[in-house]
């Protein structure tokens, strides 16, 4: 999409979860993201963004390394798709996701 | 022994006579009647140039069409005017410096004509004398700053110039009075003359005109929140405010300021605070405007008063139902008085708590941005100590208690303090950081020769900086540093934010200085739309039996 900007993102270490089915929170809309947590065989955790929010790399290098290490979980690939979410929301909804796979397992 | 002459000592009165006695004879003008096609030949009869005049421009009602007519006015005839008014808001209110009818002005908000009023000033085209608080303005008005005319708005007038102004009495009272009894000249604008008027809210000896307007005064409907726009973040920050300070602090009196931030609160005391059992408990006086959020509070019996500024439309016929909770006039209707309320707000409060654009690391906030002069209405009144307030209150003491514990002679004087709460999400639309490093207000200050940087509250009066972070309790830091890193420590992701000092943040948060939702056990999980006691215009409008009519433009059902 025009003006869309995709970072790529990946944090070391973390414990696996166990088994999961990919889970989905949020919706795209403004001032809202979408997340998308599946189970992947990297030891680590890849999170993939597309934002509408250009240049602001460094704040969603700092949200992710927060979250990585609030959850400390290895074994999982993001995917978020952000229209403008302030961090406050994408912290949130990263949090809802973990919560949604840990209720399922 | 110089004996002075008798009319020496009677100028004022006898100017004012000799303009009464021009504007009498005009063709339009019958007794105090006027025709509105006369309005422009009346304030020409009445203004001399140089003169100060008070356009009544409030933060709600405006004396539009006196506005439109000062601004007809001849520039050859009146010119040079000192413009004394709460508020711009007009695109007339700066007309009439283009036009070089008025060229000082002193202030209190410019909100939506901070641009315009940049440029002018930047153009050399007016001066301005001092940008004041509402009661600050108002209190000039007694002293150095009285009208010599003032043009006022109110609903109704009678034959005799009585006047009802109605729920939206706000500013009128003041300007009337500093004008009237310094033998000034009191024009009114009115939406209908009548024979008998539902109550007096200005008398008519007070009032020297009164011209019904073609079109009945714009009022702006400010303080309407739809809770549709309400965030999940927004309601995490409410429930923090809710635990961690109301419930806290025992806050009994308070004033809230506008913004979906206050609203998620309003919203959250039937639903939220029931849980917590906190009825009774907490928030039971209010120095408010009539906040349709309120409604579903004040339906659950969790509110005693209610004190307002100005009114809000669609609001009358709750009000006029719920006399128990308002202050109402024999006629039903609402009585608002901005002078009263800001008093009230300052003095008999135990918190204000309210929202800015820009927090510096002292803990100064402002909402003035580059290239604008916004002013500052009310909330420097609301959202600083009072000073002289005597009375105690659980929350009044327990704060000064914070502030003074161990400190020696005059700082540790026993005394209490005003709970001032700034609420803020760390980025604002657009991803602007609210927390930053210098505010604007200082290269503002220089770029438009002010005498200081215009700082909405103060660092020194704010206890607590509420983001969805995490609560600081700035009145227990001890020292700068302090006070810098628990503000950096609630200020999230923001530059100022990442800046922290990290062992001395958990350090803070350690002594309680600083508060995350866990610490206060509150999960943000929880902070879903769902604990929102009204969820929709529709639903404000059922909480409240019916009674609150929206304004068209709020209505999407």
């Amino acid at each position: 999409m025009a003006g869309m900007e995709t970072l790529n993102f990946a944090f070391d270490g973390g414990r696996p979860l166990a088994p999961f089915a990919p889970t989905l929170v949020g919706v795209v809309a403004s001032g809202n993201l979408e997340v998308l947590v599946e189970p992947s065989d990297d030891t680590g955790c890849r999170i993939a963004v597309d934002t509408s929010a250009r240049g602001f790399g460094p704040v969603w290098e700092a949200v992710l390394r927060d979250f990585h290490e609030r959850h400390g979980l290895g074994g999982i690939a993001v995917a978020i798709h952000d229209m403008g979410a302030t961090p406050a929301v994408v912290s949130l909804r990263l949090d809802q996701a973990i919560a949604a796979i840990a209720g399922d397992a | 022994m110089t004996v002075v002459a008798e009319s020496a000592w009677t100028r004022q009165r006898d100017d004012r006579a000799a303009r009464l006695a021009r504007a009498g004879t005009l063709a339009g003008v019958r007794g105090k009647i006027v025709d509105a096609d006369a309005a422009i030949a009346l304030l020409e009869a009445l203004i001399e140039p140089g003169d100060r005049v008070c356009l009544e421009g409030d933060n709600q009602k405006q004396a539009d069409f006196l506005a439109r007519a000062l601004a007809g006015v001849t520039p050859e005839r009146v010119h040079d005017l000192h413009m004394v008014q709460s508020v711009l808001s007009l695109p007339e209110h700066l007309d009439i410096f283009e036009t070089g009818i008025a060229s000082k002005l002193d202030f209190s908000f410019s909100g939506p004509q901070s641009l315009r009023l940049a440029q002018l000033l930047g153009q050399g085209k007016l001066k301005i004398g001092a940008i004041h608080t509402y009661l600050e303005l108002f209190g000039r008005y007694f002293v150095d700053l009285t009208p010599k005319v003032a043009l006022v708005a109110a609903q109704m007038a009678d034959r005799q110039g009585n006047l009802y102004t109605g729920p939206n009495t706000e500013d009128t009272p003041a300007i009337v009075e500093a004008t009237a009894f310094k033998s000034g000249i009191v024009v009114a604008q009115v939406d209908r003359i009548v024979d008998t008027l539902p109550r007096v809210d200005i008398p008519s000896d007070w009032v020297d005109f009164v011209v019904q307007a073609p079109e009945p005064a714009f009022i702006e409907p400010l303080f309407t929140r739809d809770p549709a726009q309400i965030s999940e973040i927004q309601v995490l920050m409410a429930m923090m405010a809710i635990k961690g300070i109301y419930a806290e602090y025992g806050v009994q009196s308070l004033n809230h300021g506008i913004g979906f931030d206050t609203a998620a609160i309003e919203l959250l005391l039937p639903t939220y605070g029931e849980r917590l059992g906190l009825k009774g408990r907490i928030c039971r006086h209010w120095a408010l405007n009539p906040h349709p959020a309120l409604i579903p509070a004040i339906e659950a019996g969790w509110v005693e008063s209610v004190h307002s500024f100005g009114s809000e439309l669609g609001m009358e016929d709750y009000v006029r139902a719920r006399p128990d909770v308002f202050f109402t006039g024999p006629d039903g209707s609402l009585r608002s008085n901005r002078a009263f309320c800001q008093a009230a707000g300052h003095y008999a409060c135990d918190l204000f708590i309210g929202s800015t654009l820009q927090m510096d690391m002292a803990g100064n906030s402002s909402t003035a941005t580059l290239g604008r002069i916004a002013g500052f209405g009310g909330a420097p009144n609301m959202g600083a100590d009072a000073r002289g307030r005597r009375h105690a209150s659980q929350a009044w003491l327990k704060a000064g208690r914070e502030a003074r514990d161990g400190l020696p002679g005059a700082r540790g004087t026993p005394r209490g303090q005003k709970l001032v709460v700034q609420m803020v999400e760390t980025f604002r639309e657009h991803m602007q950081p609210a927390f930053v490093e210098t505010l604007d207000a200082w290269q503002l200050a220089e770029q438009a020769g002010m005498p200081l940087p215009p700082v909405m509250i103060y660092g020194e009066d704010v206890t607590h900086v509420l983001t969805e972070e995490g609560i600081a309790n700035l009145l227990l830091c001890r020292d700068d540093e302090e006070r810098e890193h628990a503000i950096r420590g609630v200020a999230g992701f923001t530059p100022a934010g990442r800046a922290r000092d990290k062992a001395l943040v958990d350090k803070l948060r350690a002594r309680g200085v600083i508060r995350r939702p866990a610490d206060l056990g509150i999960d943000p999980r929880d902070a879903t739309r769902n604990l929102l006691a009204a969820r929709s215009m529709r639903d404000l409008v059922r909480a409240s039996g019916g009674l609150y009519r929206p304004p068209r433009r709020f209505r999407n059902w």
